[in-house]
């Protein structure tokens, strides 16, 4: 069982990432729906975790001592399909029918639908409290493994994240439960400034959290973040990684209206060739 | 002996882990009034309070139970599931047909008494009864809600188990058998058949009582279980009384009476009656709710006299 990932270089991961992008265009270009914004913003996070940090065996997806990665932002299914089958959970083959009847891979995650999908999401601000009730069971068997929960920043507006921040420390989770957030400014309605302005490290700090930054689609500072964030502290960790919506796509980043929609065919091919030659 | 409802929590608890269950308990800041501190005092490791934050709390339990726990969250009906429907829906009931968590709501009805409208519930039935894999059970007295918690702590099946703040007189003692699912006939009965849950079961068999001194013969049936109803105790019913009355410390929308309506549409069209609480409450001691609401035996005796008068 691997209990330590031997690590994975910069370069390697950073291939990953193009696939991973591929994976996600063509995915939502082949629904003719989905969410392609914010699946492209949280790349760098997703395969680092996957690569170097996570604990997890993807032919024993149920290995009891495995570390959870739970997709609070459930609407990121492109992005989190892709992780999983590039990972060696399922074929990549699945991936193209995302969305459509009779494939497993609903438009938001369904647990127990393909191997490595902890819990069903798409209703936001419920994944760290599922962490934490992992993180106890964890504690009260002597199991030690850890909860990485991925978040997006509008998700924050969400009164139950804060009710979950609150209970990591009082219960002494901090190193059983590991935040992750996508910070891309960007939600369903707009920019998140206009429709509620958050300062998301001021709010974690305020809950007693250990704030880590980082520039989320630098793939040597994001692994740095993590491994940053794996290090005991006397508080919780979360990492919020400064994302760009749409990362990799020109005409997608930082434009609101990709938040929920798919390309066309040119834009898909503009969109690939772009992804091949790697992030600007 | 009186004894409320609520206070089989904690005792069913115990029995659970001493008969080798992996449960765990949550509370939010009512684990006074729900009895989990009590659960809480013998098993501390196996026992948190969240705070005021039942969502949260939910999300918690299903964490719990998707490492194999058997996960109980305590609160009072009017909040749970009232402030975590969303959570009892995306966070335990889909996942997988249903996460193991099962939820006790104290309080549950308008005999919570005097704190009034807002935490009288009335519409949890009405809610937790729509989300698919979930069971669902009022039980009468103490003894039934024991075995009741104890029952659905058995199962792997999401649950919700309402009991109630007042003490009340037993109905069974420790020789009865609860059975998840199967309804239980109090009284034999051929004119009309009551058909209660909860506090209500007793205003039933008081119900018939009185009807038998007028020459009426009531069936009562304790309806504990609601989802799933036993549709053959409904039927059994209908067939050899040809008349019902319903009667719960609920609106009669979306709990026992809309169950058992169901059953009897679908399946033998039947006249039936509807006691319940369709509008909002106010302070008051607990039986003087219950003659406020007309939850009595005289309102039970009236809709069956009402409803052996439709008879076809």
């Amino acid at each position: 069982m691997p209990t330590t990932l031997a690590p994975v270089s910069i370069a390697e991961l950073t291939e990953v990432a193009k696939r991973v992008r591929a994976h996600i265009v063509q995915m939502v270009f082949d629904a003719q729906s989905g969410h392609p914004g914010g699946s492209l913003s949280a790349v760098e996070l997703g395969v680092s975790l996957f690569w170097n940090h996570l604990r997890c065996d993807p032919a024993n997806p149920e290995w009891p001592d495995r570390d959870r990665f739970i997709l609070s932002k459930g609407h990121a299914t492109p992005f989190y399909y892709s992780l999983l089958a590039e990972r060696g959970y399922f074929s990549t083959q699945l991936l193209r029918g995302f969305r459509t009847l009779g494939s497993p891979l609903q438009g938001h995650p369904s647990m127990g639908a393909v191997p490595g999908i902890e819990m069903s999401s798409g209703s936001l601000g419920q994944g760290l409290s599922f962490a934490i009730g992992h993180a106890l069971s964890g504690q009260l068997d002597g199991r030690d493994f850890r909860c990485w929960v991925m978040m997006g920043d509008g998700e924050l507006n969400e009164g139950q994240v804060w009710e979950a921040a609150q209970a990591v420390p009082h219960f002494g989770l901090g190193d059983r439960v590991i935040a992750m957030v996508d910070r891309n400014g960007i939600q369903n309605d707009g920019f998140g400034d206009d429709i509620m302005k958050i300062n998301p490290p001021e709010m974690w700090r305020g809950f007693g959290w250990h704030v880590i930054e980082c520039d989320g689609h630098d793939m040597a500072a994001v692994d740095q973040a993590l491994a940053e964030a794996e290090r005991s502290h006397d508080r919780p960790r979360v990492v919020v990684a400064h994302t760009v919506k749409g990362r990799g796509v020109n005409y997608m980043e930082n434009n609101p209206s990709f938040h929920g929609k798919a390309p066309t065919r040119e834009q898909l091919d503009d969109a690939l060739a772009q992804i091949a030659g790697g992030l600007k | 002996m009186t004894a409320a409802t609520r206070e089989a929590y904690p005792v069913a608890l115990a029995e659970l882990v001493e008969q080798g269950v992996d449960v765990v308990a949550l509370d939010a800041d009512l684990s006074a009034s729900t009895m989990g501190y009590q659960f809480g005092a013998k098993y501390p490791e196996r026992w948190h309070s969240v705070g005021i934050a039942e969502a949260n709390m939910v999300g918690i339990a299903a964490g719990y139970a998707a490492t194999g726990k058997t996960a109980f969250v305590a609160s009072f009906a009017s909040f749970l599931p009232g402030r975590c429907f969303d959570q009892l829906r995306t966070s335990v009931a889909q996942p997988k047909g249903g996460l193991n968590v099962k939820c006790v709501a104290s309080h549950g009805g308008v005999t919570v008494g005097e704190d009034g409208a807002s935490a009288q519930a009335i519409e949890d039935l009405a809610l937790i009864t729509s989300l698919i894999p979930f069971d669902v059970v009022v039980p009468a007295d103490f003894e039934s809600a024991k075995q009741a918690i104890v029952a659905v702590g058995k199962t792997t099946r999401p649950a919700y188990v309402r009991t109630g703040r007042p003490k009340i007189p037993a109905i069974y003692d420790s020789g009865y058998r609860f059975e998840l699912g199967k309804a239980n006939v109090l009284r034999p009965g051929s004119d009309v058949t009551l058909i209660a849950c909860g506090i209500l079961v007793q205003a039933a068999v008081d119900a018939a009582e009185v009807l038998a001194g007028q020459g009426i013969s009531a069936r009562v049936i304790d309806m504990a279980t609601i989802k799933p109803i036993d549709r053959d105790a409904v039927l059994a019913a209908a067939r050899e009384t040809g008349a019902i009355v319903t009667a719960e410390e609920h609106q009669t929308h979306g709990g026992l009476g809309t169950a058992v309506a169901r059953v009897l549409a679908e399946t033998l069209p039947t006249p039936i009656s509807f006691v319940g609480v369709d509008r909002y409450g106010t302070s008051g001691k607990w039986d003087e709710l219950l003659k406020y609401f007309e939850l009595t035996p005289d309102r039970l005796v009236a809709a069956a006299k009402d409803v052996i008068a439709r008879k076809r």
